[in-house]
């Protein structure tokens, strides 16, 4: 465990459930320090990089995400992006990316609509963000989903716009790499897992990293995306 | 106000012997709330009037024990200073009437059940049953308590790892939904439920009070018949997000030391958790309900007594520690009210617009229901149901057919389609997920890991009550065993007919002593429970079906058994007795229709195969263990074979009994186990010195599931083939897809 001295801040929305696994990965895992950030709070506290967690902020009973959008804290998150300071958003955080149009198209019920929890691959796509540094282009990792809306959507010059500047980072894959229908749980355009936005500091990926950082939970594939950040 | 009518007597299912009692209690005539109160506490839901008898029996005590029943939940220590309270509950009617929203609550009942006591909740399990899947109504409950389930505890954001699912016609017209919940608290941060010291203020907390849910306790008292379908608006709806930041916020108070004690208000609400927490302190409360937050106007007082929304709590707090529940709270975005104080009268007093309109002594309304020795008798037909002459069952003559249609078959087959939609890893513990013998999850910050199961074969149940629960017991104990943990202690939801019928009662006494029995000698103390009667629709009783929840724990987490065989040339080893029986098996049922027979236990030879699983695994003997159940030793062998990757089998049986017997018959305290072939002999001399029968049946390896005898082949098939009924045998047997 190295302690980079890199602070990582965990946004806490009410109904936020993946805060506290994201903050044990952190600190325990990797040895960073960390600190929630409550969503009435419009202090980032000093963080180096944004954690929006998985979960139901608000319950998701509008649309996932529609509502954090609208916290304290996201007027603060908004700034720090934008600066270029590092966010991550996961599940219930990409969404509130998306809604909060700091990630560009939508994320949709799932083509079966019911929710999903699994094991999916991914292939990694795009190694020059500040988050995927230390992957492997082309090379797959095994991470779970667990949502009811991921089934990411963008209008055809969106879908162009981020083909064409590598902003998709992962694609649900096959376990050799191979993007296919069939590993695409969710029905997602492109079989699109997760973007960046185009300078490469903003990501969103339904997949759970930080649920495949420890072998003895079956896999440890999630946790360059957190060494990756930590330099 | 209004003079009692025996109509209105009736109406809250209160028996004219029980109204006589009343009026001696009171020296008068009750109110219309007050005879509301009666009826709910009274209620066979909350009064356990006619089980008592039979519960004081079971064994709670053990050193492990820091909890038995009577609280919210159980608790018991797993070492380090920390401790799990776990209980299971029946949420059956509900589920029955409006699946999502009975489902959805059920999960949320237990889950306060459970944070109510201090604890986080870490993991929920649910048992359910449902009728026969070819059914009409069975796949739109089936979709809709799945989807209820997931819909509450994946916005939680606690995991659901694991549970169990059967299918028989004897729930066509009452299904089962009972859930569990485990939850993780240090032994020395336990909260109860106690309203002591008068003067303290009374604290309402959470959703604010509407009108759903009204008698919903008093609903799950009584039978279906036609009509019950009226009754969808007794069933109460969940608001997860809310009961999340319920969570949440009483976590947070529970770490600021003002709470006397905590209650949540389940079934029953207001009044259930008011007189039980004044009886428990020994002292009386006195509420304005003027105070309580209403959900919407005109409300009544007997409305508001008896309403079952979710999401809400009562707490009492030392005095002038209001502002530090209503500063938490406020945080959270939710109600908190004082609406009275403890009182040192033992009387409960709520007023209502400045009149008083409940005045009732706590004791007997909380202990004075009536306790029944309901009469009770041998089913009638059990003895016919006893007779069964194998000769009788002819011998199918393509053992293979009869395997595809057991391992395909919705109760035997794969359940991904269900725990597919829970999300079963959220909080990063769970190390075995659903699907295995039992759900392992990690204690973080420690070595240790927990183990959960649940279950209970009522078809055994229902051909012998006594050794079919004392099995239920069994079986979840070795479930534990075979992922390498040490059983701890139960928790049971006992779900029956309508116990005044006396076969119901006769069964409920005898599944009561076979829980008493195997659980003592086991050494697994029941610590919670509920018991769920009237499960019954236009006089037809599902079979008895006494759910049993067991957790286990390992020392050492990198000590986790799994149920699937891992490595090519492993010997694979029977421990217990190679012919199994026809009685109550699923083979009997599902090829020839049949439920008959008598299915029997031997505890001293199940303890005895668990010392040596346990042993074995402490000296890191075995490679894989699992239990054989349901669809006897080729579905058993099957799903130690469906691994990552799947690993094929060759099995040459050495016996002369019937081929169907020996491959789908049922029998107790038997286990598979695969061994590296260099621990074979040390594993039998082991199993031989624990008095446990070991037979080497055969090796893993290729990609062929092969079984037959020393003369002929019975099942050979491609090991892809046999994972491809199984993976779709739920969804094309329930949803006909």
């Amino acid at each position: 465990m190295a302690n980079s001295g890199i602070k990582f801040g965990i946004v806490v929305f009410p109904g936020s459930n993946c805060d506290a696994d994201s903050h044990h990965v952190v600190t325990r895992v990797l040895g960073c320090p960390a600190e929630y950030l409550w969503h009435k709070e419009t202090s980032l506290k000093n963080s180096d990089v944004v954690i929006l967690p998985g979960g139901f902020s608000y319950g998701d009973y509008l649309r996932c995400g529609a509502i954090a959008k609208f916290s304290p804290i996201m007027t603060e998150v908004r700034n720090f992006a934008r600066r270029g300071g590092r966010v991550i958003g996961i599940c219930n955080g990409f969404q509130v990316l998306v809604e909060t149009g700091l990630l560009p198209g939508t994320l949709i019920k799932n083509r079966d609509l019911k929710f999903i929890c699994d094991w999916v691959d991914l292939r990694l796509e795009n190694t020059r963000t500040l988050f995927t540094g230390k992957g492997k282009k082309g090379a797959t990792y095994r991470m779970p989903i667990a949502h009811g809306e991921g089934n990411y959507f963008i209008d055809p010059d969106g879908l162009k716009r981020l083909e064409d500047g590598g902003q998709v980072v992962f694609r649900y894959a096959d376990s050799s790499g191979r993007v296919t229908e069939e590993a695409n749980p969710n029905g997602s355009l492109g079989n699109i897992a997760g973007i960046c936005n185009e300078k490469g500091n903003i990501l969103g990926m339904m997949p759970h990293p930080e649920r495949a950082s420890e072998t003895l939970l079956g896999s440890e594939d999630g946790r360059f995306i957190f060494e990756s950040l930590i330099g | 106000m209004s003079l009692i009518t025996p109509e209105m007597i009736k109406q809250h299912n209160l028996t004219d012997e029980e109204y006589q009692s009343i009026l001696k209690i009171l020296g008068r005539r009750p109110n219309l709330v007050e005879l509301g109160i009666f009826s709910v506490m009274w209620s066979e839901h909350c009064s356990y009037k006619s089980s008592r008898k039979f519960l004081k029996n079971f064994p709670t005590e053990g050193p492990q024990v820091i909890q038995g029943p009577g609280e919210n939940a159980g608790v018991v220590a797993i070492g380090d200073g920390l401790a799990v309270v776990f209980k299971m509950e029946s949420h059956n009617h509900p589920s029955f009437i409006e699946p999502y929203q009975g489902a959805a609550t059920g999960v949320g009942g237990i889950l306060r059940d459970v944070f109510t006591m201090g604890a986080r909740p870490i993991a929920v399990l649910d048992s359910l049953r449902f009728g026969a899947i070819d059914h009409p109504k069975t796949p739109y409950l089936v979709g809709g308590v799945v989807a209820g389930i997931a819909g509450y505890g994946n916005c939680m954001g606690i995991p659901t790892v694991g549970g169990d699912v059967c299918f028989d016609e004897c729930y066509n017209g009452n299904i089962l939904v009972n859930a569990m919940t485990v939850g993780l608290v240090r032994a020395d941060g336990i909260f109860k439920g106690s309203a002591s010291g008068p003067g303290n203020p009374v604290i309402y907390v959470g959703s604010k009070t509407g009108r759903d849910g009204i008698h919903g306790a008093t609903m799950a008292s009584g039978s279906f018949d036609e009509g019950s379908e009226q009754k969808r608006p007794t069933v109460q709806v969940g608001d997860p997000f809310t009961e999340k930041l319920l969570l949440e916020a009483c976590l947070e108070l529970m770490t600021k030391e003002v709470i006397v004690g905590i209650q949540d208000m389940g079934a029953a609400g207001l009044t259930s958790s008011s007189f039980e927490m004044a009886s428990r302190a020994g002292t009386g409360i006195e509420i304005d309900l003027n105070r309580v937050p209403l959900r919407e106007e005109g409300m009544t007082p007997y409305e508001i007594m008896l309403s079952e929304s979710q999401e809400r709590m009562l707490l009492v707090c030392r005095q002038g520690a209001e502002n530090v529940v209503k500063e938490i709270f406020d945080k959270w975005d939710l109600d908190s009210s004082v609406i009275g104080r403890v009182t040192d009268d033992g009387l409960y007093r709520a007023r209502f617009d400045g009149k008083e309109v409940v005045s009732l002594p706590v004791s007997p309304l909380a202990h004075g229901a009536p306790v029944y020795d309901r009469p009770r008798r041998r089913p009638a037909d059990q003895d016919r149901l006893n007779k069964l002459d194998p000769a009788d069952i002819p011998e199918p003559p393509d053992p293979s057919a009869v395997f595809e249609k057991l391992i395909s078959h919705p109760t035997l087959a794969s359940k991904k389609w269900i725990y597919r939609q829970y999300d079963h890893q959220v909080m990063t513990n769970t190390v075995t997920g659903p699907g295995s013998d039992s759900a392992v999850l990690r204690i973080k910050g420690t070595k240790q890991g927990i183990a959960l199961t649940s279950n209970c074969n009522a078809r055994y149940c229902y051909l012998d009550p006594f050794i079919g629960s004392a099995i239920a017991v069994a079986e979840s104990g070795r479930n534990l065993v075979c992922s390498g943990a040490k059983p701890l202690a139960v928790t049971d939801c006992l779900n029956f007919g309508n116990p005044e019928n006396p076969e119901i009662m006769g069964q409920f006494e005898e599944a009561a002593k076979g829980i008493s029995q195997a659980c003592r000698e086991l050494e697994t103390p029941v610590v919670s429970g509920n018991v769920s009667f009237y499960n019954e629709t236009n006089g037809v009783s599902i079979y008895p079906t006494p759910m049993i929840g067991m957790v286990g724990l390992l020392d050492d987490i990198d000590k986790r058994l799994g149920s699937f065989f891992v490595n090519e040339g492993d010997v694979i080893l029977l421990l217990g007795d190679l012919e199994g029986r026809l009685d109550g098996s699923e083979y009997l049922k599902i090829i020839h229709g049949k439920t008959a027979g008598k299915p029997e236990l031997d505890l001293a030879r199940e303890k005895n195969l668990w010392k040596l699983i346990l042993e074995a695994n402490a000296k890191k003997l075995l490679s894989s263990a699992h239990d054989i159940s349901e669809g006897g030793l080729v579905c058993a062998l099957a799903e130690c074979c469906f691994g990552a990757p799947s690993l094929g089998v060759r099995i040459v049986l050495k016996s002369s009994h019937r081929p169907d017997l020996l491959l789908f018959g049922e029998s107790q305290s038997r286990v598979i186990v695969s061994v590296r072939s260099s621990n074979e002999g040390v594993v039998c001399d082991l199993a031989k010195s624990h008095g446990v029968p070991c037979m080497p049946l055969g090796a893993v390896g290729g990609r062929r599931f092969f079984i037959g005898s020393e003369k002929e082949q019975w099942i050979d098939c491609d090991i892809k083939t046999v994972k491809e009924w199984w993976e779709r045998g739920f969804e094309e047997g329930v949803f006909k897809v």
